[in-house]
């Protein structure tokens, strides 16, 4: 077997159950990678070496024992650390949660490790998944493979460079306004973030607790689906949780068939503000599904002007409170504050809140504190409430008119590491195309849709489809990509760096 | 439907002073340094004035939405079943004792 952290995780889980390969085998080269490249990605929090090669000779001998078998069995994954793992650290790119060991495992792990994919370690994130570059991680910002001076996008960067660089074909991600979808656009990977309640919320740790999903982040739309597959579906655990029987999405992905299909452009999310290329390779993407069958028309969604200021009160004001758990009392970090003898309770939380907190939560913190309080509640948060009602019938009406709807998923493509990072509206615009879904619960793709004239880096494909459906993405992005793979003559990622060992 | 929104701001949005967001930060139970105060106040300020935008769209008669999806309240039967032990739940506490979270004092004492 020639470099099996080349393939997809379908290819790698062929292997496997072919018997070309052990996932110990698969397992130890995905180590070895992140050996190899990690000093300079910067992918991982924490690696458990140990742990997941324990993991692997289970899986082959659960494999070795017959029966049947999760399709996945054996294939390594990565995940965002902000995803409770029992046993294994959990900081959520936050110092206050520096050393913290929690004592159970969030759902989507559970789930992972009953379907016997090892996991290999932890990924970087922004700060409680504040931010859309991982700089704003406590623990230093994660790099884009695709050009190691720029970001991989956030907040899940960690993630979407593990599986860019080939340090892991899976990774779990959260996406609370694009947090799955923008650092997949930025490094040329696929990200889901699935229907609101599609995939539980147990166990992950809460940004804004109405808008967090948790998805897959791969390097291809079946990938992605066979993720979504063993994550997804009803858990009694979150009471959000939608209560229904979920399609397969690996077989929607595996149809890909859009003759016919209703495709949607809409209207506000495109143009002025969007880089050239990031503009021309969408449009070529749509040409290419109007080849295919597909009838696009363009939908005007006028209240999405108003997505970003209404996630940017909505946010906060869940985040303040949310964030409120982290006061030094039952875990997490505690500070005394200084020259105070005896000090009280309040005194050490505030201490402690002032050490472990970085800016950018602090921002959103008083932000959400504002917004909230007596006076400004009924104009800020209230309003916002409002206005995130007109959004989602915004999305009723273009649901109406087209099947999917479309759009890029990243206004520019990854920018220099320090460009942003003290220019908070100038971070918080990166997401103004993936937010609108959030706002709504609507289920959304990113997939690579090619590389920018202007700087050659990664530009990303939005579709989004309405609540439940979450099927027809996979449909509809399984037969893009297999039209943009024809035409690049391989996958994009053979066109990146190939970060040779010994950086 | 009510008219597509527009960028104008209201005139009554209330300027983040650095007095103002010394006070949030205490509510927050966050202690802030003069350097930080000096730093954060007027990136706050930019912020708030930007998402004042959501007031220039009427919305009187809209319902909020709080969720994105209609909820329902959800209930479990009232039945014992596993959970952490003392240990496991004391594991992460800064200080405990005698199975349970040691605390700095919550009252107030006068010297």
């Amino acid at each position: 077997m020639s470099d099996v952290t080349r393939l997809s995780a379908a290819a790698l889980a062929s292997a496997l159950a072919d018997g070309d390969v052990t996932s110990l085998q698969a397992t130890q080269a995905h180590l070895d990678r992140i050996g190899a490249v990690d000093g300079a990605v910067h992918a991982f929090l924490h690696v458990d070496a140990d742990g997941a090669l324990a993991q692997a000779s289970a899986a082959d001998e659960r494999r070795a024992a017959g029966g049947e078998l999760p399709e996945l069995l054996g294939v390594p994954i990565a995940v965002k650390d902000i995803a409770t793992t029992k046993g294994l650290p959990t900081t959520a790119g936050s110092r206050i949660l520096e050393g913290w060991v929690p004592p159970y495992d969030a759902t989507v792990v559970a789930r992972v490790r009953a379907a016997g994919l090892p996991i290999l370690g932890k990924t970087n994130m922004d700060e409680f998944a504040m931010g859309s570059s991982t700089e704003h991680s406590a623990f230093g910002p994660s790099h884009n493979p695709w050009d190691l001076d720029r970001i991989p996008g956030g907040s899940g960067g960690g993630s979407s460079a593990a599986v860019s660089a080939f340090e892991a074909p899976l990774a779990i991600g959260t996406d609370t306004g694009g947090s799955i979808r923008q650092p997949g656009a930025v490094t040329g990977t696929v990200g889901v973030k699935p229907t609101y309640g599609g995939v539980s919320r147990y166990g992950l740790i809460a940004l804004a607790s109405s808008l967090d999903q948790a998805g897959p982040v791969t390097r291809t739309v079946l990938d992605a689906a066979l993720l979504h597959d063993v994550i997804g579906g009803h858990d009694p655990l979150d009471s959000t949780s939608i209560d229904t029987q979920w399609p397969s999405m690996a077989a929607a992905a595996r149809a890909g068939d859009i003759s016919r299909l209703r495709i949607g452009v809409v209207k506000e999310l495109g143009g002025e503000g969007y880089q050239t290329g990031v503009r021309t390779r969408f449009e070529e993407s749509v040409q290419l599904l109007v080849d295919a069958g597909a009838e696009v028309i363009e939908v005007s969604c006028p209240h999405f002007e108003l997505a970003l200021a209404t996630y940017y009160l909505i946010l906060p004001s869940e985040a303040s409170s949310n964030l409120a758990k982290f006061d030094a009392m039952r875990y997490g970090r505690r500070v005394a504050p200084d020259g105070v003898r005896d000090p009280s309770a309040e005194q050490v939380m505030a201490a402690s809140r002032k050490a472990g907190f970085g800016d950018e939560v602090k921002r959103r913190i008083i932000l959400g504190t504002f917004a909230l309080s007596s006076g400004y509640y009924d104009a800020y948060y209230g309003q916002a409430q409002k206005v995130r009602t007109l959004i989602s019938r915004d999305f009723a009406s273009a649901f109406e008119q087209a099947d999917v709807l479309v759009s890029p998923t990243a206004p520019t493509t990854a920018f220099r590491i320090g460009e942003k990072i003290d220019d908070p509206l100038a971070m918080y615009l990166n997401d103004i195309a993936t937010i609108p879904a959030n706002l709504a619960g609507v289920p959304g793709m990113s997939l690579p849709s090619g590389l920018a004239d202007e700087d050659g880096l990664p530009t990303g494909f939005q579709i989004l489809a309405p609540p439940l459906e979450d099927a027809r993405l996979y449909r509809v992005g399984a037969a893009l990509e297999a039209m943009l793979v024809d035409r690049w003559g391989g996958p994009l990622l053979d066109q990146a760096p190939r970060l040779e060992v010994g950086l | 439907m009510s008219d597509p929104p527009s960028a104008p701001r209201p005139e009554s949005a209330p300027t983040m002073s650095r007095d103002e967001v010394s006070r949030l930060a205490q509510l927050a139970r966050i202690d802030l340094s003069g350097a930080e105060l000096d730093h954060l106040a007027p990136q706050l300020a930019v912020i708030v004035d930007s998402v004042a935008a959501v007031s220039s769209v009427a919305a009187d008669d809209i319902p909020p939405s709080s969720h994105a999806l209609p909820l329902q309240n959800v209930f479990r039967a009232d039945e014992t079943r596993p959970s952490l032990t003392p240990d496991e739940v004391l594991a992460g506490a800064p200080a405990s004792e005698q199975q349970r979270f040691s605390v700095p004092r919550i009252l107030g004492e006068e010297p």
